[in-house]
């Protein structure tokens, strides 16, 4: 019913600092869309020029096709998710909970069924009347979640909720707060820096840099076809390994081996060549695209080995591939490794753009 | 003289105990006696104030010192009740200093707010002059301010008192809220907007709440401050009817010149001090509770 629209936004606080320069996205209802990015990429105050907090300098919200970007955040009819929860600390949980729709008029009995409602599905029943400063962290998480399902808004915002949760918790609230996404229908926008949360928890993730989108795809998607460097190497734990090659005919040149190239309208003097650890195989002798390297470094994973090998380069600094592998006496060793030319992914040094946007 | 010597432990306190196990109890003790010391050094003028004011007038004069006082008497008390107006004086200084305070709160809890939030053009140069304004002697604004008070004929009115003690406790309430209003998180008022509250229902219900106990702290300092000014109770009021406690205890006199009234003056000042006291034990409790309310995190 609802669906959120951002046209060209753009904030800027002076001509220096333009954390977010020219952003247009669109959510649907049942969507949820992760804006992910580094520290500092802009996620925060798009998130904030959504709500209201912050006042576009050029660009449109739209919220169901109705212009909203000069109106206050409480006539928007958003719900949001703080990252410090903002819980009122002199209310106690009913009243955090009811504050806001309170001051909307909202007759009594409409309040207490929404309330129940919630308050089961998150269990607060027991939590009540206690205040914020009585909970635990994951309680206050529940409530802050709590106080934005009862607003029943048009769009619901999500400012790097579980980042102040331990690991553990981290990933049950992350499994409720998928069942709480699937369950209401507004548009979810979700903010965070953790790639994991991004990947399981949304419909489409927009990755975010330097203000501007580097890529809106379906999560599968940006793992599997990065659009340009900076997704290559944000997304993807441990990082996908990126190495600047110089090309030579249809090979780019790892070290003293050969790689062999994608189809390539010209083939450019330098390459940058992604391929995520997972990806590189173990090879047992001489072959095509195989490279050979010594292992000096084994980080253990615990489920894998994070083994890096160093590979010669009689041109100049020997490389560094980082591959996974299965637990095992690794050190030291000499291995033959074969870079799949279907799990590579070549970048242009200069843009960074993705040179062979493979299906 | 007796209580300098007494406080000699607490020095000691500080130094090592010689050995480990049994060094428990020393400390312990040392601890308490250094705290026995210092509320002693700094009761003692107050104790002997409260003895005072109950001792006959013979056991005032007596030599040697009759420190405590085998016959006790109400005489001073009642005698500043019957033959002055003392109760009149209570309402004088309670009522300035109220309305002082309150006015002060009113005033300076929103400069402290706009300042931290708001971040206006030139802030740092308004609080810069605000911090400067602390540094003056008050004493300097007399003159000045009693040409004033004669321009707009304020002499012998509550607002003569009232409005100087408002400025004057003004820098230091703007200064004290503008710090505690930054350390509230800006995240709440975020939310608060969210919820749908506009910028006054935010501030009387979200922020007010939080900062109650910064309130309530600034004010009793502006109120124990105007509740004890002399100098411009002195000079801008001289109808007896309209007297504040200092100015009264201080004038009152004895049957001749020669003779100081020590009996009454002691009582005047317990009288005096007790509402302070009563004042800040009862908003102890409020304060207490107001920090722990207000340290709860987002």
């Amino acid at each position: 019913m609802s669906k959120l629209e951002l046209k060209n936004l753009n904030k800027t606080f002076s001509p220096k600092v333009v954390p977010v320069k020219d952003i247009s996205l669109s959510v649907g209802d049942g969507e949820v869309l992760s804006l992910l990015g580094p520290s500092g990429c802009g996620k925060s105050t798009i998130l904030r020029m959504i709500a209201g907090l912050e006042e576009p300098t050029r660009g449109q919200v739209l919220i169901g096709d109705k212009d909203v970007t000069r109106d206050r955040p409480g006539d928007r009819n958003i719900a949001m998710v703080f990252q410090s929860y903002a819980l009122y600390p002199h209310m106690n949980v009913h009243d955090n909970l009811t504050a806001g729709l309170k001051l909307k008029k909202t007759p009594r009995p409409e309040i207490d069924k929404r309330v129940a409602e919630v308050s089961h599905i998150l269990g607060l029943d027991d939590l009540m009347q206690r205040k914020p400063g009585q909970l635990s962290g994951g309680q206050r998480q529940r409530v802050a979640v709590g106080r934005a399902l009862v607003r029943r808004s048009d769009v619901f915002l999500l400012d790097e909720p579980l980042s102040n949760l331990d690991a553990l918790l981290r990933e049950h609230v992350r499994a409720d707060l998928k069942q709480i996404f699937a369950v209401q229908k507004a548009p979810v926008v979700y903010v965070t820096h953790d790639q994991t949360e991004a990947m399981t928890l949304s419909t489409q993730v927009a990755v975010l840099n330097n203000g501007y989108l580097q890529q809106l795809d379906v999560p599968e998607r940006i793992y599997t076809h990065p659009a340009n460097q900076f997704v290559a190497g944000f997304v993807g734990s441990p990082q996908m390994n990126l190495l600047t090659l110089p090309c030579q005919g249809q090979y780019a040149l790892l070290g003293d081996f050969k790689v062999p190239l994608p189809a390539l309208p010209t083939v450019p003097p330098q390459i940058v060549l992604g391929i995520r650890p997972e990806h590189v195989q173990l090879g047992e002798a001489e072959g095509p695209a195989m490279v050979r390297g010594k292992v000096f470094l084994v980080e253990n994973l615990g489920m894998h080995n994070l083994v890096s090998v160093r590979v010669p380069n009689s041109q100049g600094e020997p490389l560094t591939l980082r591959i996974l592998v299965q637990p095992g006496q690794w050190a030291e060793r000499d291995l033959w490794l074969r870079i799949a030319p279907e799990s590579t992914h070549w970048f242009d040094l200069q843009s960074g753009d993705a040179l062979n946007k493979r299906g | 003289m007796t209580t300098i010597t007494r406080t000699l432990p607490k020095t000691r306190s500080t130094e090592p105990a010689p050995t480990r196990k049994p060094s428990f109890d020393v400390r312990q003790i040392l601890f308490w006696l250094a705290v026995g010391a210092i509320a002693l050094f700094c009761l003692a003028p107050i104790l002997w104030q409260v003895l005072t004011s109950f001792k006959v007038n013979e056991d005032i004069a007596a030599v040697p010192n009759v420190y405590f006082p085998t016959r006790l008497t109400l005489d001073h008390y009642i005698e500043l009740f019957t033959r002055r107006p003392f109760l009149r004086y209570i309402f004088n200084s309670a009522l300035v200093s109220l309305v002082s305070t309150l006015t002060c709160l009113a005033i300076g809890a929103p400069a402290a707010y706009a300042l931290a939030r708001l971040q206006p053009f030139g802030g740092r140069v308004i609080q810069a002059g605000i911090l400067l304004i602390t540094l003056f002697p008050g004493i300097l604004l007399l003159q000045g301010l009693l040409e004033i008070v004669q321009i707009f004929r304020l002499g012998n009115n509550y607002l003569a008192l009232i409005i100087p003690y408002t400025a004057i406790n003004l820098p230091l309430t703007i200064l004290v809220m503008k710090s505690f209003y930054q350390q509230l998180p800006k995240d709440l008022e975020d939310a608060a907007r969210v919820d749908g509250y506009n910028t006054w229902q935010m501030l009387t219900q979200i922020v007010m709440p939080l900062t109650l106990p910064a309130l309530v702290t600034t004010g009793i300092l502006a109120f124990i401050f105007a509740w004890n000014e002399f100098i411009f109770a002195l000079t801008f009021i001289t109808e007896e009817s309209m007297k504040t406690i200092p100015v009264a205890s201080a004038q009152i006199g004895g049957a001749s010149v020669f003779e100081i009234p020590y009996g009454p003056i002691a009582a005047a000042t317990v009288v005096g001090t007790i509402p302070l006291v009563l004042l800040v034990l009862f908003f102890q409790r409020q304060i207490v509770q107001g920090l722990t309310a207000g340290a709860v995190k987002g």
